[in-house]
């Protein structure tokens, strides 16, 4: 059985079918990337599976538990991590806070335990951060430790996007665009870690991402999609080698077109 | 300027990051403990006043400095607190139980209130505290019998373990005891702020979409939020109730809202010393416009107690400036002030230029 299954998802806006009958499934341990063009609902699908929006139908199956089911909140609890395209941090807080925020799931005190700061909440304080200080490690964040996310360039906040996922200590994590906006240097890091993920945590990575280069760097299967519906399934390489998919990125040229 | 070398997590946990801190708090509680020795019967009263407004002042921010949800109701909450405590100790309850619960029930009320409240956010939300007020109000009234209506109620002077807490024939002890409950939930409040339930509020002022994702429940922590700084301000409400011995309905007029609104932005949002800070200013204010009033007509013969509205005036333009140029409040302002001082002479305006934040995520609902 697979970590992750969605099984013919569709939203519907109105009249917009924003998604429409998409289904893949994501193994434990894999890279998984869904591309696409603009407005091609990559990102609602990332929603969906957040539970951002009421999927209009489908199911997504995840560990053997029914998403649709479940409140937004609870999705985290399952084991899924996700970033953001836009950026959604805490901006009037520290990186570390903001990593401490995504050991929210991990919270084994009660609120007013925390009143009385009870020896039970500083150790739990303590083993937080310890975790949190090996994703800050593991993306060498250190230096920004105690920095306002609202004086950081927009490269390091990517960065703490990731990091508050990885702090969650997620089983899948779920990254929108995480190559949007960086430096040629700063998306090849992106790649690495990804790997990382991958290789020495176990995860596995569902991933929207415009940058081919990324994609085929670091993804086993590649899912596209247009106008809401999936194109094609496959290796990088054969995705990026079907007519259908190269249709939709460089426009409608049919065969009478060509003729 | 002084730099804290961290060598254990525990430095990041505690309240202050060493001696030095935390001897200017212990220094700051011995001046205020020996106040009643230091000055005057009306000065000490005032003092006592201006502590009652900051533990409301931090009922408020809790709610609107750390939660990011605003309400004009409070003055309601502060009247319940008050209400219960009076009416319970009339009934013969000693103060020690009485006084918990009415934190407790202004607290339960207000977490109740807060369930479908907090599907409302920003005007609406305040518009929607406002009308509650109404309703407190409306209810006290009603409720004669308990209350006194219009008439009003005495609130009986407090007695613990044999001694004399009352707010006339013995300040001092009414001003140590006050004190104390400041400390104490002060106290408290930073340890919030350092766990997870604090970390959850910050989460879900600053991006609920993000909450979300991490875990938060966003209509729990809310809740939680709003039943915290409801119980707060009804312990100040019911302190305030000893401290003006015998009062009626229209002590906590909607004004109480405002003024409690304006002790938290002036003060500083998001910072517990705001609350401090916003409180002096909205009861030293008042008494220096009378000083100043006095001065003027007794030195250049103008009379200003003829002109109707001009505290009101000089809190208003206050406020608006404060909105303009300092949003960060008064904490802000000293926190700029310590850096430049701290820094001198490396201090460059440049460094305290608020960042613009572009690029959010359109609030998914």
């Amino acid at each position: 059985m697979s970590l992750l299954e969605v099984t013919d998802l569709a939203v519907h806006f109105g009249g917009v079918k924003a998604v429409d009958g998409v289904s893949f499934h994501v193994e434990e341990g894999e890279v998984f990337s869904i591309i696409g063009p603009n407005g091609a609902g990559k990102s609602t699908i990332f929603n969906l599976i957040s539970r951002f929006y009421e999927p209009t139908r489908g199911k997504i199956r995840f560990d053997g538990a029914e998403l649709t089911a479940l409140a937004p909140h609870q999705v985290a609890d399952l084991g899924i991590a996700r970033t953001f395209q836009n950026i959604e941090l805490f901006d009037h807080s520290t990186v570390l806070d903001n990593l401490l925020m995504g050991r929210h799931r991990h919270r084994a005190t009660h609120w007013v335990q925390d009143l009385l700061f009870l020896p039970k909440v500083r150790a739990e304080e303590r083993a937080h951060r310890q975790k949190v200080e090996e994703v800050m490690e593991f993306l060498e964040l250190e230096a920004y430790r105690d920095k306002m996310i609202a004086g950081l360039p927009y490269g390091v906040r990517k960065v703490v996007e990731i990091g508050r996922a990885l702090s969650m200590g997620p089983k899948m994590i779920l990254l929108d665009e995480p190559a949007s906006g960086l430096s040629v240097e700063e998306s090849q890091d992106v790649a690495y870690w990804i790997e990382d993920m991958r290789r020495d945590m176990g995860l596995s990575v569902l991933m929207v991402e415009h940058d081919m280069r990324l994609v085929t760097q670091v993804s086993d299967r590649v899912l596209a999609v247009a106008n809401g519906k999936p194109l094609a399934l496959g290796s990088p390489a054969e995705v990026q080698s079907d007519p259908e998919v190269q249709a939709a990125y460089l426009g409608t040229a049919t065969a009478e077109d060509v003729a | 300027m002084r730099v804290v070398f961290k060598t254990s997590y525990d430095k990041d946990i505690d309240l202050h990051p060493d001696w030095w801190e935390r001897g200017k708090i212990a220094v700051l509680l011995v001046v205020m403990g020996l106040l009643p020795f230091l000055v005057g019967e009306y000065y000490l009263a005032e003092a006592t006043n201006t502590l009652i407004w900051a533990l409301a002042g931090m009922g408020l921010m809790v709610l609107v400095g750390h939660s990011g949800q605003v309400s004009l109701g409070h003055a309601g909450f502060m009247a319940i607190g008050a209400y219960v405590d009076a009416g319970l100790m009339t009934a013969g309850v000693p103060w020690i139980i009485a006084f918990p619960l009415a934190g407790l029930a202004a607290g339960c009320f207000g977490a109740l209130v807060a369930i479908p409240a907090v599907r409302m956010s920003g005007i609406y939300l305040a518009i929607a505290t406002l009308a509650l007020f109404v309703i407190i109000e409306e209810m006290i009234i009603i409720l004669e019998p308990l209350t006194g209506g219009v008439g009003g109620m005495f609130a009986p002077s407090i007695t613990l373990f044999g001694i004399d807490f009352d707010r006339y024939a013995s300040l001092s002890n009414f001003y140590w005891l006050v004190l104390a409950i400041v400390a104490l939930v002060t106290w408290g409040y930073a340890n919030i702020l350092r766990s997870p339930t604090g970390r959850s509020f910050l989460a879900v002022r600053d991006s609920e979409v993000s909450a979300r994702a991490l875990g938060i429940n966003v209509t729990r922590t809310k809740a939680l939020a709003f039943g915290l700084s409801c119980g707060v301000t009804g312990l100040a409400g019911a302190l305030m109730g000893h401290y003006i011995a015998f009062f009626n309905y229209e002590l906590f007029s909607i004004f109480i809202s405002i003024n409690l609104l304006l002790v938290v932005t002036i003060g500083g949002l998001g910072f517990i010393q705001g609350a401090f800070f916003g409180a002096v200013l909205i009861t030293a204010v008042p008494q220096l416009i009378a000083i100043l009033r006095d001065g003027l007509n007794a030195s250049v013969g103008i009379d200003l107690g003829a002109v109707p509205g001009l505290d009101t005036l000089i809190f208003s333009v206050i406020l608006v400036g404060f909105i303009i140029y300092e949003p960060t409040g008064l904490y802000g302002r000293w926190l700029k002030f310590r850096a430049y001082v701290q820094l001198f002479p490396l201090a460059r305006r440049e460094m305290f230029r608020r960042q613009k934040t572009y690029l959010k995520t359109e609030r998914m609902r």
